[in-house]
């Protein structure tokens, strides 16, 4: 259900049957591409570092590519590279990367903020972590890491062992400089962080307040920055990457966050996962949806509310619920660390009709819980008076930003991973993608209610297939050699449907069983980026309620 | 004045408090007035101690905990305040959003370099005195991301921790064990243990003039408060 009326006419370089002609965008582009590369999800044109706002501009206005999905910086022996990974909203199977080599020497590329607002805080982090500088960004500061921070953690020549000093800048002036904002007369800086209860972990929102409104607001995040690119690069494919993802989106979503990580090794080193591994993949994968937008909500009415009201104590009771049945899969509350490449650690816990049972009694339990949800949520007028028709995000920003997921869905972009780039057993099951016109705080939180039910109509057919699945076929893992070592310089890009959105992985390997460069394209951080636009104009409390209904989670923020 | 007319007692009698219990209840109504501690106490309200035996048996059993939330840990730790779990049962259930009003803080997940002096400053705010429960391995150790670049090697190297509850996360039925581990020790009069905290704050006027100090000089004041991060001398 888009906004817009479906396009009759394709776009360039789309073949009828929804595939990619390359040769067709590289013609459109011309003499910018001055090579191409084989990436295993998609084609790699490699550009001048001179001509990046150009030729992203030509393939969203012209091949349709509307969706910067995510932009990997990283340093090779004699060259730096900026890839950008497009795609398209109405298909994301669709996918480009656009390949930027810059010299060793003077890291320098123009910068695509003026395409796509979203790669402002990418080119940021890239700046931050790598040390390639984005021409005409507008902001070019960085983003994750302290502002006196020496070095580039992830370029080849970085001692970690330098020492750092960071300043902790509490009594900064509140008139100063950010404050000058033109054409208002009276404005107030205002922290809120980064220890605040409604920051939802430590993000430091730096505003700007005229009276109550807000004018300015810049979230500063980095306060949970651990590193979970460099401990992926570190760990070996077959075994030690695997806990890593689980405390990227900690709200229970590990299943769907190992979900990311295992389709992008799997599809970069060729391996099969059984379908009974599928079927339990996928019925995992809900159950941490669900538990994941629980706490969403929960949290985002502790938000509106106030203190610890009741709707919070009923998402954590749910929760609990959840908790329990994943504990028994998986062995653990939080940090399941259930998938393996391949397949799943083990099967189902025995007794296997009692487990079921308990599943189905969930499923049973759901609609009629989620019903006191809306009662106590969505047809509360109180509820209603404060977040309808505000936070907007009209679908052209959202585009913009890159926002995916919820997010999206709740400025009524039809966008799912799940029914759009089919991976699991999703394709074999009956459920529908949630979309809301609202675009505002209320539309996103009706969104996550109504996905929850979903979800567990996904969760009772799933039970469905494992009941009737013969006993001895029940292979829960392929055979996996026990070290992978995936060919030099093979790159991959791949994403699934996390909590949050397009939880993307890029992959490149160097031949060892190591990656070489490993990449977390999180939804959370491309959807913070959009609280400016929800929040500029809006009250104080508007603004918080914004945030909370963006369900951003820091661990995956600031990985 | 006749000297006859005795003059009231300051108290009355065990038997005159019994009587009149007994006539405002009714008999055999409910003897939960007459308990052995009534008996041996009479109607006297004064229990002798020590003041600070005192004051250490109301702390252990009212403890206010900041609401402090930094990762995963903090997940397990809401579950352990919510239903089912109710940290309240033990007295030691009420967040407070304010440093300023909270006696006991629950460092929850991974400290990195940039949130290291705002936690600082979040424990020195808090009034004395102040107890610390370090959750999870992040908090001891770094934990899983103990060889990040970016990473403290534990919450020890910034606040002291009275306890530490291991887990990635742990479950809430540590937490809880670890709290009333806590409340144990603060009845029993146990002050923090002694800790070398490798860093503080310090204004940056302060610090050895070296390198790096020369190089930051342009952009940070003399009184700027900094953190100074030594990560080759870390564990």
């Amino acid at each position: 259900m888009s906004l817009e009326a479906p396009e009759p006419e394709l776009d360039v370089g789309e073949t009828p049957d929804g595939d990619l002609d390359y040769d067709e965008l590289a013609d459109l582009l011309g003499e910018h591409v001055l090579d191409r590369e084989e990436h295993v999800n998609a084609e790699g044109f490699v550009i001048r570092p001179d001509s990046v706002e150009t030729v992203l501009a030509t393939l969203k206005e012209e091949a349709g590519f509307d969706h910067l999905s995510c932009l990997t910086a990283q340093q090779y022996g004699d060259r730096y590279e900026s890839i950008y990974h497009l795609k398209k909203y109405d298909d994301p199977t669709q996918e480009l990367s656009v390949v930027v080599p810059t010299a060793s020497e003077e890291p320098v590329s123009q910068s695509a903020a003026g395409v796509f607002d979203t790669a402002i805080w990418h080119e940021r982090e890239a700046y931050d972590l790598v040390g390639i500088e984005y021409e005409d960004n507008p902001d070019l500061r960085r983003i994750l890491l302290p502002e006196t921070w020496q070095g580039h953690p992830l370029s080849n020549d970085y001692n970690q062992d330098q020492p750092q000093i960071v300043p902790l800048r509490e009594h900064a002036n509140p008139m100063e400089k950010r404050t000058q904002v033109p054409d208002r007369s009276d404005t107030m800086f205002i922290n809120i962080g980064p220890h605040h209860p409604a920051t939802h972990g430590v993000l430091h929102l730096e505003t700007v307040l005229d009276g109550e409104q807000v004018v300015d607001v810049d979230p500063d995040i980095g306060y949970l920055h651990r590193c979970e690119e460099q401990m992926c690069e570190q760990g070996t494919y077959r075994h030690q990457i695997m806990p890593y993802p689980d405390r990227w989106d900690y709200i229970s979503a590990g299943m769907l966050n190992e979900w990311s990580y295992a389709r992008a090794a799997e599809d970069l080193a060729d391996i099969d996962v059984p379908e009974y591994a599928q079927v339990i993949r996928t019925m995992a994968a809900e159950m941490s949806r669900i538990a994941a937008h629980m706490l969403a909500i929960g949290t985002f009415a502790l938000d509106i509310y106030g203190d610890f009201t009741a709707i919070f104590m009923y998402s954590i009771t749910d929760r609990e619920k959840l908790q329990n049945l994943l504990e028994d899969l998986s062995g653990q509350r939080l940090m399941f660390n259930y998938f393996r490449l391949g397949g799943v650690a083990w099967d189902l816990p025995e007794p296997r009709e009692q487990y079921f049972q308990k599943v189905r009694d969930f499923c049973e339990y759901m609609p009629g819980r989620l019903e006191e949800y809306h009662n106590l949520l969505t047809s509360n007028e109180l509820f209603q008076m404060r977040v309808l028709d505000t936070g907007i995000l009209p679908p052209e920003e959202a585009r913009s930003y890159g926002c995916t997921g919820p997010v999206a869905r709740g400025s009524g972009i039809d966008v799912d991973l799940r029914r759009d780039d089919p991976y699991g057993y999703y394709d074999e099951l009956s459920w529908d993608v949630i979309t809301d016109d609202g675009c505002d705080n209320f539309a996103r939180a009706l969104v996550r209610l109504k996905e929850m039910e979903q979800s567990a109509r996904i969760i009772e057919q799933c039970v469905d297939v494992l009941e009737d699945w013969p006993e001895d076929e029940r292979e829960i893992q392929s055979n996996v050699p026990r070290t992978l070592k995936p060919d030099h310089d093979k790159e991959i890009y791949r994403a699934v449907e996390g909590a949050k959105g397009e939880l993307g992985i890029y992959i490149r390997s160097d031949g060892t069983d190591r990656p070489g460069r490993f990449k977390i394209r999180s939804p959370a951080f491309c959807n913070l980026q959009s609280l400016e636009v929800m929040a500029e104009g809006e009250y104080i409390p508007d603004m918080v309620a914004a945030l909370g209904s963006l369900d951003i989670v820091l661990g995956e923020v600031d990985r | 004045m006749s000297k006859e007319q005795s003059e009231p007692e300051l108290h009355d009698t065990l038997e005159q408090a019994q009587s009149k219990q007994d006539a405002r209840m009714g008999e055999g109504v409910d003897d939960r007035f007459n308990s052995k501690l009534r008996q041996a106490f009479g109607s006297t309200p004064f229990i002798l101690t020590k003041f600070d035996k005192f004051m250490n048996w109301v702390r252990g059993n009212s403890m206010f905990m900041l609401l402090f939330g930094i990762a995963c840990c903090s997940i397990e730790m809401m579950h352990t305040y919510a239903t089912k779990h109710d940290l309240d049962r033990f007295g030691a259930g009420v967040p407070r959003a304010s440093p300023r009003q909270a006696d006991v803080i629950i460092v929850p997940g991974t400290i990195v370099s940039k949130f290291g002096p705002r936690l600082k400053r979040v424990y020195d705010q808090m009034p004395e005195p102040k107890f610390v429960v370090s959750m999870g391995s992040c908090t001891i150790s770094g934990g899983p991301f103990q060889e990040g670049y970016n990473v403290v090697k534990g919450a020890e190297e910034i606040i002291p921790c009275d306890i530490h509850v291991p887990g990635c996360p742990p479950r809430p039925e540590a937490l809880i064990y670890g709290v009333l581990k806590l409340q144990e020790a603060i009845r029993a009069g146990e002050s923090a243990p002694v800790t070398v905290k490798p860093y503080e704050l310090e204004q940056f006027g302060d610090l050895d003039d070296d390198e790096l100090v020369r190089k930051l000089a342009s952009e940070i004041d003399e009184d700027d408060l900094v953190m100074r991060y030594n990560w080759a001398d870390s564990p």
